[in-house]
């Protein structure tokens, strides 16, 4: 078994294969902001608690910042950047926007990813449903309520409403 | 963050050699407490060794109708499998009223339960702690203790056991497997964490590179109807200022056996073993169950700012009993 203060990853990042020598310390959170220029996931608390820095890794939800990038070897990370299609935003971004679910928006990207695992996990059933599934995801300035109709309308849209 | 050596396991065998070889180094897991604490500078291990590609995760049907759950399943994955919602709700719950979504997709059983406390002048370096510096004294004594334990306590620490999991773990007697130089072990799981006595640096009785491989969850008809009720200050993503595992089999209206649990008031994942006592051939009934509160808080010992925690875990402990008695327990 090697060990070394800098590590080999290979992993795959919104769908491209990515391969980087990192310092061992380095979180998943900094390979994406810092290394490859994906600053849509945000660096918030730094210590789990925020929920900003959420993002998929093998498609399930996961704060960056308490992740090191060296435990990610073989993942498949999906970020903020990697949702839309085709220059089409995901249909939750849309309903962000439609439903104004957000003032300063530094929560904004991890609120969308984790609405993304709330609509997959089918906890979609009443707004107190996605409150406890997002507990996870604080927003400072307040936009729960819109935050919340906007994940139940993607939910009754896609028919993940139990 | 110091600096530090990084490698992945492979086998049980590999990873506790790794260990083995370093004194100062840890296993990592899920590292949602771990990594944190690097971070703060509160434990520094000059290694890290990797175990989330050992084969850990399974959850397996024991012979005797218990449970094994792997070391290293997660959180999430485990309070959703068939036979965790089924035969023992109280471990259900106690995993979904614990930490987030995320965190719970990351952080495994082995990890919970070997996770540190969250008191606040453990967390800082710059203030004195005997777990984490022994014999440097405790600062919450007469600090800012109102998240603090009053069960379990001692002179030299009063830092609250911060698991749900463990608290329904410790109501059903299940085992804590290991591996390590001695070979595989098994510890009940109320000796797998130690009072914090005149030593609350050594939280188990393991030793370096003893790596927790499963916990054994045996058959307990008794906790189909079981609960784990949470009490804290906001309603979600919070640690307990009290809760309580609970399982009743109430026939007749008299109570033929019940296990109780706390979390949030102890200084480890607390058996309510004085109230089962009263409990069991009793009436289930109102006073029945206050009558075993009272009587297991009767030892505690409050400090200035958490003495509410005395009457609060009291009344969790009356309400979780009587919402098994009407209810038969959560639905």
């Amino acid at each position: 078994m090697d060990s070394a203060t800098t590590s080999q990853v290979q992993l795959t990042v919104n769908g491209k294969p990515v391969t980087l020598e990192l310092d061992t310390r380095t979180s998943l959170l900094d390979m994406l902001r810092e290394h490859l220029g994906l600053t849509g996931t945000k660096k918030g608390c730094n210590q789990g608690a925020c929920g900003a820095c959420t993002v998929l890794v093998n498609n399930r939800s996961v704060n960056a910042c308490l992740t090191l990038a060296a435990m990610c070897q073989g993942a498949s990370v999906t970020t903020i950047e990697g949702i839309s299609e085709n220059g089409r935003l995901h249909p939750l971004q849309e309903a962000f926007i439609r439903h104004d679910a957000m003032q300063c928006g530094y929560c904004t990207p991890g609120q969308i990813m984790s609405g993304i695992a709330c609509i997959q996990a089918g906890e979609t059933y009443s707004a107190h449903a996605v409150r406890e599934f997002m507990s996870g995801n604080l927003c400072r300035c307040g936009a729960y309520q819109n935050i919340v109709a906007a994940v139940l309308e993607v939910a009754e849209q896609a028919g993940g409403r139990r | 963050m110091r600096p530090v050596s990084y490698a992945r396991a492979t086998s049980v065998a590999e990873a506790i050699a790794a260990l083995r070889a370093h004194p100062d180094a840890a296993f990592l897991a899920g590292g949602t407490t771990e990594i944190d604490l690097l971070r703060l500078d509160v434990v520094r291990p000059n290694a890290l060794v990797d175990i989330n590609a050992l084969p850990l995760s399974r959850i397996e049907d024991l012979a005797d109708g218990g449970l094994r759950i792997g070391a290293l399943a997660r959180m999430s994955d485990v309070a959703e499998a068939p036979a965790v919602v089924e035969r023992f709700p109280m471990l259900m719950q106690a995993l979904l009223l614990g930490a987030s979504a995320q965190l719970r997709n990351m952080a495994t059983i082995g990890g919970n339960l070997l996770q540190r406390v969250r008191c606040s002048y453990f967390r800082d370096v710059a203030s004195p702690c005997n777990k984490r510096e022994p014999g440097t004294g405790c600062s919450a004594l007469d600090g800012i203790n109102r998240g603090h334990a009053v069960l379990g306590t001692s002179d030299h620490c009063i830092a609250t056991h911060p698991s749900d999991l463990a608290v329904a773990l410790i109501a059903l007697d299940a085992v804590v497997r290991t591996e390590g130089p001695r070979g595989a072990r098994a510890f009940p799981i109320d000796e797998f964490f130690l009072l914090p006595r005149d030593t609350p640096h050594l939280e188990h009785p393991t030793e370096h590179g003893e790596l927790v491989v499963a916990v054994d969850v045996p058959a307990a008809p008794i906790a189909r109807r079981s609960l784990y009720a949470k009490v804290r200050d906001r309603e979600s993503y919070e640690f307990a200022l009290a809760s309580v595992a609970a399982a009743m089999d109430v026939q007749g209206g008299v109570i033929r056996a019940a296990r109780v649990a706390l979390g949030g008031v102890a200084t480890k994942p607390w058996r309510a073993r004085r109230a089962e006592q009263i409990l069991v051939g009793a009436p289930a009934q109102r006073d029945t169950y206050a009558r075993a509160a009272r009587e297991e808080l009767a030892s505690a010992r409050p400090r200035q700012l958490n003495a509410f925690k005395v009457e609060l875990a009291q009344r969790a402990i009356v309400r979780a009993l009587e919402t098994l008695a009407e209810t038969g327990g959560p639905q």
